[in-house]
């Protein structure tokens, strides 16, 4: 606790760093997802290729990943951001074409009959009603890049796993107590404060 | 090359390259089946006690949302070092899938197919066995399978706190900046957790009670 209080100025900073990449990391992956996730919705074979990759992905071990990627992106943020996005592609596909194939096929039929063009469909009717489902993968996607951040210290990525790392070499418990106590704090507040928004997205929709 | 340096490495010190697949191989065993032997009979004796079986899944899942990294490193400063800790560690990663799935699964067991069971004068112990699991083994199988994986990727992590196996070719690899060592770690742990997710897959297929398979 007493090295917390004098060292909370580089808890902060490394809090901060942890926060930025896995922002950043969620927001590429979910820009893919979208796309990638509308048009598997909408083809079937789209759909299983789709998966079937990001699900390989998915299932390679953080720490190996984050090597295999050394050699060719080397040391730092865009080999861990790299990562991040491609342990998130496979729930966030997942979920936002789900989402969508389970909008009522009568009330797409009911918009095309009121003259919506499939863009305005797409829009304002099945993202929408779709949105609680994207918002379920989301919550997923944010709870697994918090968590591949902590090891992505170890490429000099920066984030809560320094204090890790730093306290491990130095054997000094402090600094582990504090970085693995501060990003578990961190996942579980991000999966709360996510399942409230779902919760309600839901509510609204019912 | 690349891969052939790897290669030429493994074949230049087998002994400390399978011996690592070992321990890789015996910390997740070990780990997934300590898992299995509590999370498996705790999540179906909860199953009937609604409040219990609440209480239980969400305190898993606020345990599944924590980064493993996280959990290993907690280990660290009251065990110490070595293989126990990270076993230890490991068992705590991959009890939440079991839990979560083992009892939801016996919950969503179809009332009327358990008071069919009833009728026909079969006892509770004869329904748990004969009828629930059989029924739930899909969905408690996959929660293995989910907690099987995630063990094999998260031993890659318990190099850190000196757990041995294919991680420590990639700490010492990232340390010296020596690529072809990290290969050597990164490429058959890739595998072995790509490998176990099929195996896992494939046992979840054939334990499916054939009535149940997906048409």
């Amino acid at each position: 606790m007493k090295w917390l209080l004098n060292n909370w100025d580089q808890v902060a900073v490394a809090l901060g760093e942890h926060i930025v990449i896995s922002f950043t990391s969620l927001a590429i992956a979910f820009a893919l997802s979208i796309v990638i996730g509308i048009w598997a919705a909408r083809n079937e074979r789209v759909f299983r290729w789709a998966i079937a990759v990001s699900g390989f992905l998915y299932t390679i071990p953080t720490l190996a990943f984050l090597a295999l990627l050394i050699p060719i992106v080397g040391l730092g943020k865009a080999n861990a951001i790299i990562c991040m996005v491609a342990f998130s592609l496979m729930i966030l596909i997942r979920n936002v074409a789900t989402g969508i194939r389970e909008v009522p096929a009568e009330v797409v039929d009911a918009a095309r009959g009121m003259g919506m063009h499939p863009a305005e469909i797409l829009a304002k009717v099945e993202l929408p009603l779709a949105l609680p489902v994207i918002v379920a993968g989301l919550r997923i996607a944010t709870v697994t890049v918090i968590s591949v951040a902590v090891v992505a210290a170890y490429v000099n990525a920066g984030g809560l796993g320094t204090l890790i790392f730093n306290g491990i070499s130095n054997d000094f418990a402090p600094k582990i107590w504090v970085g693995a106590l501060s990003s578990c704090a961190l996942a579980v507040a991000a999966d709360l404060s996510l399942a409230k928004v779902e919760g309600w997205l839901r509510h609204r929709a019912a | 090359m690349l891969l052939v340096e790897a290669w030429q490495f493994v074949a230049a010190h087998p002994e400390r390259f399978f011996g690592a697949l070992y321990t890789h191989v015996a910390l997740s065993a070990a780990a997934l089946g300590l898992a299995i032997a509590i999370a498996f009979p705790v999540g179906v004796l909860l199953a009937d006690k609604r409040r219990l079986a609440l209480a239980a899944i969400t305190a898993a899942n606020i345990g599944r949302t924590l980064p493993s990294l996280a959990v290993l490193a907690l280990v660290m400063p009251v065990l110490g070092t070595g293989f126990v800790p990270a076993l230890f560690a490991l068992t705590l990663l991959a009890l939440p899938p079991i839990l979560i799935n083992t009892c939801t699964a016996m919950q969503q067991v179809d009332a009327d197919i358990v008071d069919a069971a009833r009728g026909m004068g079969m006892t509770r112990v004869q329904i748990v066995r004969e009828v629930e699991l059989p029924v739930a083994l899909p969905v408690i199988f996959a929660g293995i399978r989910t907690a099987a994986v995630q063990v094999v990727s998260g031993a890659v992590l318990a190099a850190y706190i000196g757990g041995g196996g294919l991680g420590d070719f990639i700490t010492s690899g990232i340390a010296m900046m020596a690529l072809p060592q990290l290969l050597v770690g990164a490429i058959p742990a890739t595998l072995l957790a790509l490998g176990t997710d099929r195996v896992f897959g494939y046992l979840q297929k054939v334990l499916t009670p054939a009535g149940m398979r997906a048409r």
